[in-house]
């Protein structure tokens, strides 16, 4: 039965219509909204490629089903975090440490170390890699993106 | 048929020039994809010896390459414009790269092997320095000035002596860049580049750290539906049958596709698809045609060689062998690798009035429209097969077979659609690096020095070339018979001056899985048991590692790589192993040292390693790694490519092995395969060597071929103990430390 709902990202209003209660939040954002910052990498919340904010916290948007969240909740995808003209300190930090090779585990590197920043403004390398530890990189991108949070957190 | 062409950027005829008018307003994609417009006739060359087949100039001043060759996440595109606008001498934002499309760009070959900036770079390089001759020569006459007191800068020729020039897009009106590449064209002087050897931001990065990029696996085309693939549950079953009622509650279900043993799912929403795929009941037959994976090294030993490929043979290593003061002998072996890409493969496909468009992240777009023509039975010039790019690939993965599904899907059911594979399709069908068992023998002359070297490769045949598609060879339509792993026998001969030397590849009529090159295919493998056993040979010497392939090396260029490295490591002379290692965590250090395929690029490094005497678990906490690409086209983009092939590397020789049961795969997730993550990722120290005059070489995979000995030979360093089979995982490195 198709579901009407309202969720809130980046700061909008977004209508959607669920003909599935069990449809997870990612494909609620790529297929019926169109956001290319929250990637499919494994729908099993082990990579990290999913990764947006639910209320602040970073959450795996392949294994949340888009019925379990609560009214209200705020969601924010990469391109809301910050955009080419204004990107966010992270995203900022990661342009300016050159830190992609193929770019698609980087939502995720972004997402989930601007929650850690929210929570934790200044990490030493070590919290940085252990807040990174369940977000994969096939390319080896690994040196510079934990250089970006430390340039983003001011640490570098 | 309709001529292609482009949308976005307007490609037309006026008055006789090619002009590219575009305008780019976000990358990926958009910057890439264009819907077919009529052109006036005019198709966009793409003979591999014209130079409009790789440049237009544009009426706004603006030069649009058509580049072959790709990039898959290694910043090529950065590199190719950087090239480009370094010879037509135009600032970096007025050159832009399409890149892959068969309507449009040359073949240049595969994306692979390191080549991007050495074949297709250079390629490019020639026909824009054609190009620039050209435009000085259509000044001279028009300007009545002599083409050598003329000088091109910015878009505009000018007299040198000052005055009134001319811009390329008042010159190109004249006439199409309508001329052949000369090859011998006078291309820059080193000395005067502006733009080649800078550290020039990558192009593509903003966008992607924004989520304005569009990604295949974003790419969407109007009408479009979604399937996902139902694999066989092992690899050889037949499919008997398919219970369409078991999905007639799915939503949106357009068709339960069956063709052969082909099997998918259509529906109009992608969650739909993933839902029914699941949910989809069949029944396939029984096979158990893998070998038991605890026996894979007694199976490949037993394998039928199909022939012998001797890839070096100096005196004589058999006589010298029995001769030696001293023999040393040892069997390496290398495990199954899959590519894990972290995006899953992707592809598009619309069959429209009879021909076949297919948006793909594949590295090898030309090769992939005559398998996807051979497969549908459409003539190749009824395919047209476009680039966008996806996540990383390091070597053929599942790209091509997603185009060949959404391809043989269009057909089926007459719309566009949209095929993305799950992690265990990525997991279970994309094409593996196949096993590799190495065979030793050296001889060594009472002072230590190795007279004699004999080596055999247990390897699959085939070469480079087309790796069958699944769905072709599920479906049962025309595909390659013959096995496609690679170049893999390059670097199984040795760098160093050894007076007997042979080096036999046996290949092998058959391998588990289908293969394909994953980067640094064979090449890894080979350098890694050369590299190692090497260093048995070193430590039986009572040598220093170092010093001992000093010794042997001729090449001033490797001597220099060598040299650095262990500069930048603070590299101590002494034999290995550690004299006196005590405690629970042994340190030691490890080196290596390759000249790819003997005719390019040089590297060397060093690794230092942490080994856990209780857990058998090694650390690479850091890397060392100094190169030679002889002139680097974006020293930033080449540090990055070292970083990259070193972390993965370290991964796949610490972790990474495809496990199996007698019928599939049975690694389908990164739990069951994992890879190395952030706590664990080393610190990669690099010194580069930049050689502006000498060709620019490959800059990625070759210093992935020297990972694998370095961390072995540092084992060994910290433990005295050889590990010889990749992994090295904790279980056996403790066995081997019990064994002691
Ligand atoms: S796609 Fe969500 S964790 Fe991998
Ligand atoms: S940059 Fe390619 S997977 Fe991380």
């Amino acid at each position: 039965m198709v579901q009407l709902m309202s969720l809130d990202v980046n700061g909008r209003a977004a209508p959607v219509s669920v003909d599935d209660p069990d449809t997870p939040l990612l494909y609620v954002l790529r297929d019926d909204l169109g956001l290319h910052g929250p990637r499919f990498g494994c729908g099993l919340g082990q990579c990290g490629a999913c990764t947006v904010h639910v209320d602040g916290q970073a959450v795996r948007s392949c294994i949340t089903p888009v019925s379990s969240l609560k009214a209200g909740a705020k969601i924010v995808t990469l391109e809301g975090l910050g955009s080419l003209d204004k990107p966010h300190p992270v995203q900022a930090a990661f342009i300016a440490e050159q830190a992609a090779q193929c770019g698609y585990c980087i939502n995720g590197m972004i997402m989930q170390s601007a929650a850690l920043l929210n929570e934790t403004p200044k990490p030493n390398e070590t919290a940085i890699r252990q807040a990174l530890a369940q977000n994969l990189c096939r390319c080896g991108t690994h040196q510079r993106i934990v250089r970006a949070v430390q340039r983003a957190a001011g640490t570098l | 048929m309709t001529a292609p062409a482009l949308s976005r950027r307007s490609l037309l005829l006026q008055g006789g020039a090619l002009v590219v008018g575009f305008s780019l307003s976000d990358r990926g994609a958009s910057a890439q994809t264009f819907a077919p417009v009529a052109t006036n006739g005019f198709a966009k060359p793409v003979a591999p010896d014209r130079v409009d087949s790789f440049l237009a100039l544009g009426a706004d001043g603006h030069a649009t390459i058509f580049s072959g060759k790709v990039d898959l996440g290694t910043g090529v595109e950065t590199a190719l414009t950087q090239i480009a606008a370094e010879e037509l001498d135009l600032p970096l934002d007025r050159v832009t790269v399409v890149q892959g499309d068969t309507a449009l760009t040359p073949d240049q070959g595969p994306t692979y092997g390191s080549l991007s900036i050495q074949k297709g770079g250079v390629e490019i390089r020639q026909a824009a320095a054609t190009a620039r001759a050209r435009l000085v020569q259509m000044a001279s006459e028009r300007l009545g000035v002599p083409a050598d007191e003329l000088v091109s800068e910015n878009g505009t020729v000018r007299p040198k002596a000052g005055g009134q020039g001319l811009s390329y897009a008042d010159l190109v009106k004249e006439g199409r860049l309508d001329l052949k590449v000369d090859p011998a064209v006078k291309t820059k002087d080193p000395a005067q580049f502006a733009l080649v050897g800078k550290p020039v931001a990558r192009v593509d990065i903003p966008e992607k750290m924004t989520g304005r990029f569009t990604y295949m696996q974003d790419y969407r085309v109007p009408g479009m539906v979604h399937a996902r693939v139902v694999r066989p549950p092992t690899i050889g079953a037949d499919l008997q049958g398919v219970d369409e009622a078991s999905v007639a509650d799915i939503p949106g279900l357009i068709k339960v596709v069956r063709q052969g043993n082909f099997l998918a799912i259509v529906t109009e929403k992608e969650w739909a698809a993933v839902k029914a795929a699941k949910q989809l009941r069949a029944t396939w037959s029984e096979w158990e045609g893998l070998p038991e994976q605890g026996k894979l090294w007694q199976h490949v030993r037993a394998t039928k060689v199909t022939k012998d490929d001797v890839t070096s043979s100096t005196g004589d290593a058999e006589a010298a062998l029995g001769q030696a003061a001293r023999k040393l002998e040892a069997t390496y072996d290398f495990a199954i690798h899959t590519h894990g890409s972290i995006g899953p493969s992707c592809a598009i496909a619309e069959l429209k009035d009879g021909f076949l468009t297919c948006w793909t992240a594949s590295q090898m777009t030309h090769a992939l429209r005559k398998q996807l023509a051979a497969m549908t039975g459409l003539a190749p010039e009824a395919v047209r097969c476009i680039y966008v790019e996806g996540s990383g690939c390091y070597g053929r993965n599942g790209h091509e077979d997603a185009a060949g599904d959404a391809a043989l899907l269009a057909r089926a059911v007459g719309r566009p659609v949209r095929v993305q594979w799950s992690r265990a399709d990525e997991h279970g069908w994309d094409p593996k690096g196949p096993p590799t068992l190495i065979d030793l023998k050296a001889g060594l002359d009472p002072q230590g020095n190795v007279t004699a070297w004999s080596s055999q490769f247990h390897i699959p045949e085939g070469a480079a070339g087309n790796v069958p598609l699944v769905a072709a060879s599920l479906a049962d339509l025309p595909h390659e018979t013959t096995m496609a792993p690679g170049n893999i026998i390059g670097n199984s001969a040795l760098p160093y001056a050894f007076p007997n030397v042979r080096t036999v590849c046996h290949r092998l009529a058959s391998t588990p899985f289908r293969p394909s090159w994953i980067r640094t295919p064979g090449r890894m493998q080979n350098t890694y048991a050369n590299e190692a056993f090497l260093d048995e040979c070193a430590a039986a010497a009572g040598a220093d590692p170092l010093e001992y392939r000093l010794r042997a090396l001729k090449d001033p260029r490797g001597i220099e790589v060598l040299k650095r490295v262990a500069e930048l490591a603070m590299w101590q002379a002494r034999p290995s192993p550690v004299k006196d290692a005590a405690g629970d965590v042994l340190r030691g250090r490890g080196i290596s040292y390759v000249k790819y395929e003997l005719n390019r690029t040089y590297v060397a490094g060093v690794a230092e390693v942490e080994v856990n005497r209780s857990t058998g678990q090694v650390r690479v906490p850091r890397f060392f790694v100094v190169q030679d690409c002889g002139q680097i086209i974006n020293p930033d983009g080449v540090r990055n490519q070292l970083d990259g092939n070193v972390i993965q590397t370290v991964s796949r020789v610490l972790l990474e092995e495809v496990t199996f049961d007698r019928g599939a795969v049975t690694s389908l997730d990164w739990s069951s395969y994992p890879i190395l993550t952030f706590p664990d990722v080393p610190e990669v120290v690099i010194d580069l060597i930049d050689r502006p005059t000498e060709k620019p070489w490959g800059a990625g995979e070759p210093s992935a071929a020297i990972v694998p000995a370095a961390v072995s030979n540092a084992v060994f360093d910290a433990t005295g103990v050889r590990v010889r089979s990749v992994p090295f995982t904790p279980a056996k490195v403790k066995a081997a430390l019990q064994g002691a």
